[in-house]
């Protein structure tokens, strides 16, 4: 039996049939897979055709917590929903803030696994040990925060909640799972195979407590890591004070920072939709997410012009991105607008800016017709912005609901799919491979199609003097790296942010003292290596190949045309090869029996 | 502190200077001797909860936010956050209530102390508490409130806002004063010129 950390329990729902039993979590995987990410992917290794399609019945989601989650460890109150994406078919795993992760372990359960499909909407309230399906009807088609508001007045007001809005209902492939209100599980659009579910939410409420193997050794490691953060710039300064944005300005200057489709890199005008103009024109306060000390997230309204008095949490860095450089529009207020839509209508905010970003080009080129959409489409017009990203929360035209499918489709159905700024179908973040190498092999190579979260290379080529940003060489290295590192502390509940200050020691003394598990940082490496490759396993078993791990042809051929990195293409292929050795892969991107038996997960291939 | 230099010198009484003197003294001589607060500020407070989890597994070795003696609201609707905790009243309705004793306002520490072998469990101190700050623990049955962890609180510890701090009783006033001096100073000066605040 385990000592601490894990609850012990998993919870199933079969929505089918409308049943809910428990099982013990197993200490095998718990040791191999530490929990979230990995134990979430486990779980569907086993029980889900990775060929199925993604919106069918068979799908499943787990929603899970890490051994961290509940505890003191700094910013530790990640949950990870785990299922095959809507958007790509891939393996899919997104990751939020806020305060349900702490409150599923008060319930008693370390992850939920949700199977089957409900014959009409309902929400589940798990209330200390016991599992309501209630009627969901009047609250389909609200919003996000409403839904909220009413599923806790239903149930308890101290109840967390996990929501989808309108989006995932109408099952849009970009739509996320949104929790505590405003903290979204944005990616891979796992919103809409909720939907396909019926399943409007969860509400759920515990009262037991969150115990830790080793009391001493778990104090420590939290004194010495919390003392590590408030010591660090970017972890105690930067992101407090500016909350992520802090990061427009910095990746502008290296002109980095895709602009109007990736057409170019830098952005003049980037300082207006910054962290620091943020901070001066929409902050009311900040906001942590459970135990952290890094509270970046932004509580924010709207002081004058069309959207005045509107208020909620955000936006990130990728956010004023995606609604702003990528579509060319500097208007701040537009930009917070269009995230705070993003937020209610339950919408991934990076791939609904950068689709309507392709959906602009795709316009000012002529490929979509003029009478297809009902309004121009200009870059640089903020109030066209903002509509777009109505209409697609809305769905209530054609316009809409194309949009509502991400950029790949929308350049698909006009006959242009190298316009969609993605990988694996899903549209890259706020960072131009072109002006920076590694992060181009982590679009090309993230399991779950374009990510910056799972082998965060900036902090390595950018915010940290080290690796050159414009050489390939040591890319390669750093991003398995780094892959491997993300997976295994996604594993655990903890906030990526952490990274900023933490080194793969200092997370591994955290979950050893919570699980009284022998990891060191060998091992804390070596999980996140064997979760890294499981998830492998599922793509090629659903069909990925090596000819997915690309980038869209705009990033390999165009040169940049101006700015700090003007001239620069992205050479792929420079690092993917030697990527691919480094993983113990093919060339053909398979994993090798010799690895996967090292990993010691043979029997999955 | 930030409010220890706007005096220039630090105060009588401060962190043992005035050891040596006699307790009762002390006391009669000095006022408030080095009592310490908890001074909440919810502007500040980024609704992390950081405090609950500090707090119950200082007090039980367990993180449970219902153990918590101290508590955060968070107020979804626009996103605010108000910590809550005892504030040691001086006329602690929960100890009037008390039929037993249990609850006994400290003259040496300023604090309202719980005698846990004394109580009885009839909650009326839970219902008289005008805060909320008198709990049930998770199962419902015990009684539990702060002690300030007995002069070094956990909750501090972990609040990196500083929405939490502990200071000495006569240095949040004095805090207190300067800040509301200091925005005064600038009505102040505008009267001074003729306009009219």
């Amino acid at each position: 039996m385990m000592d601490g950390g894990y609850q012990g329990k998993i919870l199933r729902v079969n929505l089918t049939d409308q049943t809910a039993r428990e099982e013990p979590l197993r200490e095998d995987w718990a040791r191999e897979f530490i929990g979230g990410r990995g134990y979430g992917t486990r779980i569907l290794m086993e029980e889900v055709d990775p060929r199925v399609d993604p919106l069918a019945p068979e799908n499943k989601v787990v929603i899970a917590t890490g051994p961290l989650d509940g505890t003191t460890a700094p910013s530790s109150g990640r949950v990870m929903v785990i299922t095959k994406g809507a958007l790509n078919g891939a393996i899919a795993s997104s990751n939020a803030g806020g305060y349900f992760g702490p409150m599923l372990k008060r319930a008693g359960y370390d992850l939920i696994i949700i199977e089957g499909k409900s014959p009409a909407p309902v929400y589940l309230w798990i209330n200390k040990g016991t599992v309501e399906f209630r009627d969901a009807s009047h609250l389909w088609g609200k919003l996000v925060p409403e839904s909220d508001q009413l599923m806790r007045e239903e149930t308890h007001l101290q109840a967390e909640t996990m929501v989808i809005g309108p989006a995932g209902e109408k099952l849009s492939r970009i739509s996320g799972v949104m929790f505590s209100g405003h903290r979204a599980s944005g990616r891979t659009g796992v919103g809409a195979v909720v939907g396909s579910k019926n399943l409007k939410g969860i509400a759920v409420r515990g009262t037991l407590g969150v115990t830790v193997a080793d009391h001493d050794a778990f104090l420590e490691a939290v004194r010495s890591t919390s003392s590590i953060l408030a010591g660090n710039p970017v972890a105690s300064g930067g992101l407090p004070t500016y909350g992520s944005a802090v990061l427009v300005n910095i990746i502008n200057s290296t002109g980095s920072l895709p602009v109007r489709n990736a057409q170019e890199a830098f952005f003049p005008e980037a300082n207006n939709i910054s962290g620091e103009s943020l901070r001066d024109h929409n902050l009311v306060r900040n906001e942590g997410c459970a135990d952290c000390p890094l509270a970046c997230g932004r509580v924010t309204e709207i002081r004058e012009g069309t959207y005045k008095g509107e208020h909620g949490g955000g936006p990130e860095y990728e956010s004023v991105w995606s609604f702003g450089a990528m579509c060319g529009v500097s208007d701040l207020d537009a930009v917070v607008m269009a995230n705070f839509l993003c937020d209610r209508f339950g919408l991934d905010t990076i791939s609904a800016g950068s689709t309507v970003a392709c959906a602009m080009e795709l316009y000012e080129r002529g490929y979509m017709p003029k009478d297809d959409a009902p309004f121009p489409l200009r870059f640089g017009d903020a109030e066209a912005m903002v509509e777009c990203v109505r209409a697609m929360g809305e769905q209530k035209d054609d316009f809409g609901r194309l949009l509502a499918q991400g950029s790949y489709r929308v350049g698909e159905h006009y006959g242009h799919p190298e316009l969609s700024m993605t990988a694996k179908k899903q549209e890259f973040p706020a960072y131009d491979p072109r002006g920076i190498k590694g992060i181009g092999l982590e679009y090309a190579t993230s399991n779950r199609g374009a990510c910056h979260v799972r082998g965060y290379s900036i902090a390595a080529e950018v915010l940290a003097p080290g690796l050159d940003r414009l050489v390939y060489e040591g890319k390669a290295q750093v991003t398995k790296f780094l892959q491997d590192l993300t997976a295994a502390l996604d594993s655990a509940g903890i906030c990526l942010f952490t990274t900023f200050g933490l080194q793969a020691a200092d997370l591994a003394q955290l979950v050893a003292g919570a699980t009284g598990f022998p990891i060191d940082e060998k091992e804390f490496l070596t999980i996140g290596e064997r979760i890294w490759n499981m998830e492998k396993l599922f793509n090629l078993k659903a069909g990925f190949t090596a000819k997915d791990d690309t980038l869209p042809p705009r990033i390999l051929h165009d040169p940049i045309p101006a700015g700090p990195s003007k001239g620069e293409v992205e050479e792929l292929d420079k690092m993917l090869g030697e990527y691919y050795t480094l993983r113990g892969w093919g060339t053909d991107s398979v994993p090798t029996k010799a690895r996967l038996t090292d990993l010691g997960i043979a029997e999955l291939a | 502190m930030a409010y220890s230099s706007s005096y220039g010198v630090k105060p009588i009484g401060h962190k043992g200077k005035l050891l040596y003197l006699p307790h009762l003294e002390r006391e009669s001589n000095q006022g408030g001797g080095g009592m310490r607060v908890l001074v909440l500020e919810p502007a500040k407070c980024t609704g992390c909860r950081a405090c609950m989890d500090a707090c119950s597994f200082e007090k039980t070795g367990v993180f449970n936010p219902l153990d918590a003696r101290i508590n955060v609201t968070t107020f979804h609707e626009d996103l605010t956050f108000v910590p809550s905790v005892c504030t040691q009243c001086e006329i602690p309705y929960c100890a009037q209530v008390c039929p037993t004793g249990t609850l006994v306002k400290n003259a040496e520490t300023g604090r309202v102390d719980f005698l846990r072998e004394k109580c009885i469990g009839c909650k009326q101190c839970v219902l008289a508490c005008p805060w909320g700050s008198i709990k049930l623990n998770h199962l419902g049955k015990e009684i539990i409130k702060c002690d300030h962890c007995n002069g070094d609180p956990a909750c501090v510890k972990v609040c990196s806002p500083k929405a939490l701090t502990y200071v000495e009783v006569e240095d949040m006033v004095a805090s207190k004063q300067a800040g509301v001096a200091g925005a005064y100073r600038k009505i102040a000066e505008e009267m001074s010129r003729g306009v009219n605040p």
